[in-house]
């Protein structure tokens, strides 16, 4: 049984973080972290080493011995300050140890189930909680694959499909007129697939853009007053304003506390039709962010104007330049404040009722998949060398490379092989 | 209690039929093979060939579980080629081609020799229901077989249509009718039936073909047999001819295409990519200009040739044109056209995993009729039909196998599960354990299994206890002799002066080292026999692949041993998706495992279903 790891507290903005280990190996990474696993039912204070010795954070740290525990195994808890950047560094530092993995959605449960460390009857709130729980990886994987990294697994995703086409082919149709060493071609698509995974997996921990909390996106035609809203809310000039319309090219972010939770606001290129190839790409960039956001503000530019968006349950949409259109019910205005404290009560009590995505474990768990992945194709690389007498030592590095990335690139199961196989080979006797 | 005639009847006497009653008889069952004529039982339909890459590996299973498949083709085989001999034991398959006529009497001989099977000569016409499962079978002539299970092996019959370019008669193989009083009774039934297609090419003349101008294919000089209990090849081996389309043949093929049923619009069922018919291989790959054809003697005293490669459902009179513009065949006569047939299958998504129809108790599906195509296939299928047909009228436990056991395992999953798009065909690349499933272990992995449940004869008992004492000892030897580093490399292997002490089995691992260095060095080692010696290699080969693969076979059989209730619902489900609720509510699957590989279903989704089982069940307790 591996021993799987996982942030149990909301993510965010948090005093106190709770990150749990499960599984044999439980208090071995705790040891290496923490230097000593204090005794079983003692809480006691350790300082969290990485593995180069680089201080981490002071912790209070838990033992509990299996089956008198959460999941019924061996169980440690690090609790610990509650920066999402501690938190990232801790994780890290754990999936580093190679000891324990991140814990999938909802296998923490999953083991109290299969140890009976869990009444069946008090888990009637799990449904929704695994619901929110996939709902919010399917989000958060829209929003790391929105970005450049997006058409990069696209690319990988090829690659990786027929390379692995290509060694299949040799194997289960050795009897038909296909081609016997496929050294060279698998190994032009498996190189660059390597050196993004390097390139990425050294990325992980710089990643700027990688922040837990919510994101809010302020939508609206050019002009309609998104960055003078942004402004009053964030309380400074955070985005360029002025009356020329498309002035925000760019999805600009700021990070606020909203009514104590951590909210990111997007402020976004204005949606319009336009010539203008930068400023297209940054209306494209608006309803992909858009897209991926937990609640969407559309300001109208006049009244009744119809979201160009699908708009989804807990969005807002108000009219923008409330002060030049008279005190209505929905009107609101970066530039007097009008309506601005009632967006803000609005945007908490949506926000308080779901669950914060958690970016910097679903990132910490794509760079874990990256490097098991790329460990694979090193592996599998050797084996392509070795030409054809080893294809099927290969083909199985290869198939473990694919599915560890499942994640990024989508699931790519035998019939898609077959597919591409069939597709590019002339088979059939 | 009612007096039962048999308690299997088996219907349909093809390669699923065969091993269905075989492994019925086997299991203690009094069995009675229904076929329209005794002489047709075992008869190959289409290509003379059985095995393959991974064919060939259901073949060692059913052999290893005292199937009936192995040894016929052993028996009839007369060009015997191991596939992919210089890759790893893991995907080698072995194949043969084989004598058609011996084929057939070899089966028939197989089945003469069970004393609890009954061949009876006749047509099902329907199936006789009582108490709301399958009480046995009505014949045409209006006579009944009352029995316990019935195992349907239709194979193509089953509203079967042959289709020669534009001409369409009924006929469930070229000669014999097709089954559509047995079509209406499965109306009946409510199953989700499909259709599909397959074809075959024009059987030629073998004295008429110009042999002196081909090139050829010979056997293998060392002759792999499919049997564990086999020695070597029981008749004549043979050379097939190769010859290839040219541009003349493609140019006839295309100025036709709008006359061939396929392209004339005259088919609806979905044909396999694999098997694509010359008129798909010269429209899908229009720049290929020329394909190779196998020219497959059918026998060893008939003259019958199979061209394997051009299987086509064009007119005859364009059959011969383009026949005679290949190479070596321009005075080749046609002695039966090629032609494609259509026929009905059932969704196997409506089958339980031992092949049962879940909605009529006591009905077994095996074969095409389950939307496979292969000999092989249909043989396996049998195997598990046949079998748990046996067990349940004789109130034993019914006998399932594992993706992590068997490429018998994989293909009914992947059928009962995942339901098929074209006709299914088995690949190597299917089995995700492919390299622990390997043709020279299934009986390994099988055969214990086949003892505890008393279906294997007693030599088969003996050679496998004796081979897997041999194994042991060889193990022992192994283990016991080994190195320093420094040892190691005076006797000139190489290894890393990391003064560790090495066995012989931990040297026989790694790449560079094989068991004839080792036996060089220890006269113990060289003292093995050839085939100890040889299983010993291969399993040293995948070890550590193998040892990280336990953790997925672990999570497998976990999963796999928690079953769902029968009759627990989905519908009150929250948080589970409605396609994935249609899903589960379609398949009813019998284990979480099953459940895990429905398409769309994440791990959240399956810990939930999980708690939904353990309520369901603490309810029920």
């Amino acid at each position: 049984m591996d021993t799987i790891f996982a942030l149990a507290t909301a993510p965010g903005k948090a005093g106190v973080a709770v990150i749990r280990i499960s599984g044999p190996a439980a208090f071995g990474v705790a040891g290496a972290l923490a230097g000593s696993v204090p005794s079983v039912g003692t809480a006691r204070l350790r300082k969290l080493l990485d593995g180069q010795g680089g201080h981490l954070d002071d912790a209070l740290v838990l033992a509990f011995q299996g089956p008198r525990s959460f999941t019924g195994e061996d169980v440690v808890e690090l609790h610990t300050h509650g920066s999402p950047a501690t938190v990232r560094s801790v994780l890290a530092a754990i999936g580093a140890t190679d000891l324990a993995r991140m814990a999938e959605p909802g296998e923490f449960t999953r083991r109290a189930l299969e140890n009976d460390r869990m009444d069946v009857a008090q888990v009637e709130g799990l449904a929704d909680l695994i619901d929110a729980e996939t709902e919010a990886q399917r989000v958060q994987a829209l929003r790391v694959l929105s970005g450049g990294l997006g058409q990069l697994v696209e690319q990988w995703r090829e690659n990786l499909l027929r390379a692995a086409a290509l060694l299949e082919v040799t194997i289960d149709f050795a009897d038909e007129e296909v081609p016997v060493d496929v050294t060279p071609e698998v190994t032009s698509l498996l190189t660059p697939v390597m050196a993004d995974l390097r390139r990425e997996i050294a990325g992980v921990d710089v990643a700027e853009r990688i922040r837990d909390g919510f994101e809010v996106a302020i939508l609206g035609a050019p002009n309609a007053g998104k960055s003078t809203l942004l402004n009053m809310l964030a309380g400074r000039e955070a985005a360029i304003t002025s009356d020329i319309a498309g002035t925000t090219r760019d999805v600009i972010e700021v990070r606020m506390d909203l009514r104590g939770l951590p909210v990111t606001v997007l402020d976004t290129a204005g949606l319009r039709e336009s010539g203008d190839a930068v400023e297209r790409i940054g209306i494209d960039r608006a309803r992909t962010r858009a897209e991926g956001a937990d609640i969407r503000v559309f300001l109208q530019s006049e009244p009744g104007e119809v979201p160009p968006i699908s708009m989804r349950d807990g969005d807002i949409v108000l009219l923008g330049k409330g002060d030049l259109h008279g005190n209505t019910e929905c009107a609101i205005s970066g530039v007097t404040g009008l309506g601005v404290s009632s967006l803000i009560d609005q945007l908490a009590d949506t926000l308080s009722t779901r669950a914060a995505r958690q970016v910097t474990a679903t990132h910490a768990r794509h760079g874990e998949a990256m490097a098991d992945s790329l460990r694979s194709l090193v592996a599998g690389m050797d084996e392509v060398q070795a030409g054809p007498d080893r294809t099927e030592l290969a083909a199985e590095h290869l198939r473990s490379a694919i599915r560890r990335l499942d994640s990024l690139i989508g699931r790519i199961d035998v019939e898609m092989v077959l597919g591409e196989i069939f597709s590019r080979f002339c088979l059939g006797k | 209690m009612k007096h039962l005639d048999f308690d299997v009847v088996v219907i349909g006497g093809g390669h699923a039929g065969s091993d269905a009653a075989h492994a019925a008889a086997r299991a203690g069952a009094r069995v009675a093979l229904l076929t329209l004529r005794a002489d047709t039982i075992g008869v190959m339909s289409c290509n003379p060939a059985i095995g393959g890459l991974g064919k060939g590996h259901l073949v060692r299973e059913i052999d290893a579980l005292g199937g009936a498949m192995g040894r016929v083709a052993d028996a009839s085989g007369i060009q015997f080629r191991l596939l992919n001999r210089r890759k790893g034991p893991a995907v080698q398959g072995p194949r043969t081609q084989s004598d058609r006529k011996l084929y057939r009497l070899a089966m028939q001989a197989e089945l003469a020799c069970l004393p609890s099977l009954s061949i009876i000569e006749g047509e099902a016409a329907d199936l006789i229901m009582n108490a709301g499962r399958i009480g046995g079978v009505r014949l045409e002539d209006g006579s009944e077989i009352r029995a316990g299970a019935v195992v349907l092996t239709t194979g193509t019959f089953l509203r079967g249509i042959i289709h020669i370019g534009d001409v369409q008669r009924p006929g469930g193989r070229m000669g014999d009718k097709p089954s559509n009083l047995l079509a209406e009774r499965i109306d009946a039934f409510g199953l989700p039936l499909g259709r599909l297609k397959t074809g075959t090419p024009p059987r030629l003349n073998g004295k008429t073909i110009n042999w002196g101008i081909l090139d050829s294919q010979p056997a293998d000089d060392n002759p792999v047999m499919f049997s564990f209990l086999s020695k070597g090849p029981q008749v004549r081996q043979i050379a097939c001819g190769i010859t290839h389309t040219n541009a003349a043949t493609h140019r006839i093929i295309r100025d036709n295409l709008d006359r061939s049923a396929m392209y004339g619009g005259h088919i609806e069922g979905i044909g396999p990519r694999y098997c694509p018919s010359i008129e798909d291989k010269i429209v899908r790959f229009a720049d290929k200009e020329s394909h190779q054809i196998f020219l497959e003697p059918e026998g060893l005293d008939d003259d019958t040739v199979y061209p394997n490669g051009i299987s086509t459902s064009l007119p005859e009179d364009v059959q011969h044109d383009y026949v005679h513009s290949i190479r070596g065949l321009e005075q080749a006569e046609i002695l039966q056209p090629g032609y494609a047939i259509e026929y009905d299958y059932v969704d196997p998504r409506a089958l339980s995993p031992v092949l049962e129809v879940k909605d009529v108790p006591g009905l077994f599906l095996a074969g095409q009729i389950n939307g496979t195509t292969g000999y092989e296939e249909a043989a396996a299928q049998g195997l598990v039909a046949g079998l748990n047909a046996a067990h349940q009228v004789l109130s034993k436990d019914p006998v399932t196998f594992s993706r992590s056991d068997s490429y018998i395992g994989v293909m009914i999953d992947d059928l009962v599960t995942r339901g098929v798009a074209e006709p299914y065909r088995m690949f190597t690349s299917r089995a995700e354990f492919r390299l622990t499933l390997r043709a020279d272990n299934a009986d390994q992995r099988l055969t214990p299994r086949a003892k505890e449940l008393g279906i294997v004869s007693q030599e088969r008992v003996q050679t496998f206890d004796a081979k897997m004492e041999r194994l042991a000892r060889g193990y022992d030897t192994m283990r016991a002799l080994s190195v320093t580093p420094t040892e190691g490399r005076a006797h000139g292997l190489n290894i890393n002066q990391d003064g560790q002490r090495r066995t012989a089995l931990d040297l026989l691992s790694f790449p560079d080292i094989t068991i004839e260095n080792l036996a060089a060095i220890w006269p113990d080692v060289n003292a093995l026999n050839t085939e100890t010696k040889a299983q010993l290699s291969r399993e040293a080969l995948y070890v550590s692949y193998i040892e990280r693969q336990q953790r997925d076979v672990a999570a497998l059989k976990r999963d796999e041993a928690q079953r769902i209730p029968d009759g627990f619902t989905y519908d009150a489900i929250d948080g589970l998706s409605n396609e994935l609720r249609g899903k589960l509510s379609h398949i009813r699957p019998q284990t979480l495992g099953q459940a895990g590989r429905i398409e769309g279903m994440t791990p959240a989704a399956l810990t939930l279903l999980l708690t939904k089982i353990r309520q369901h069940e603490r309810k029920r307790a």
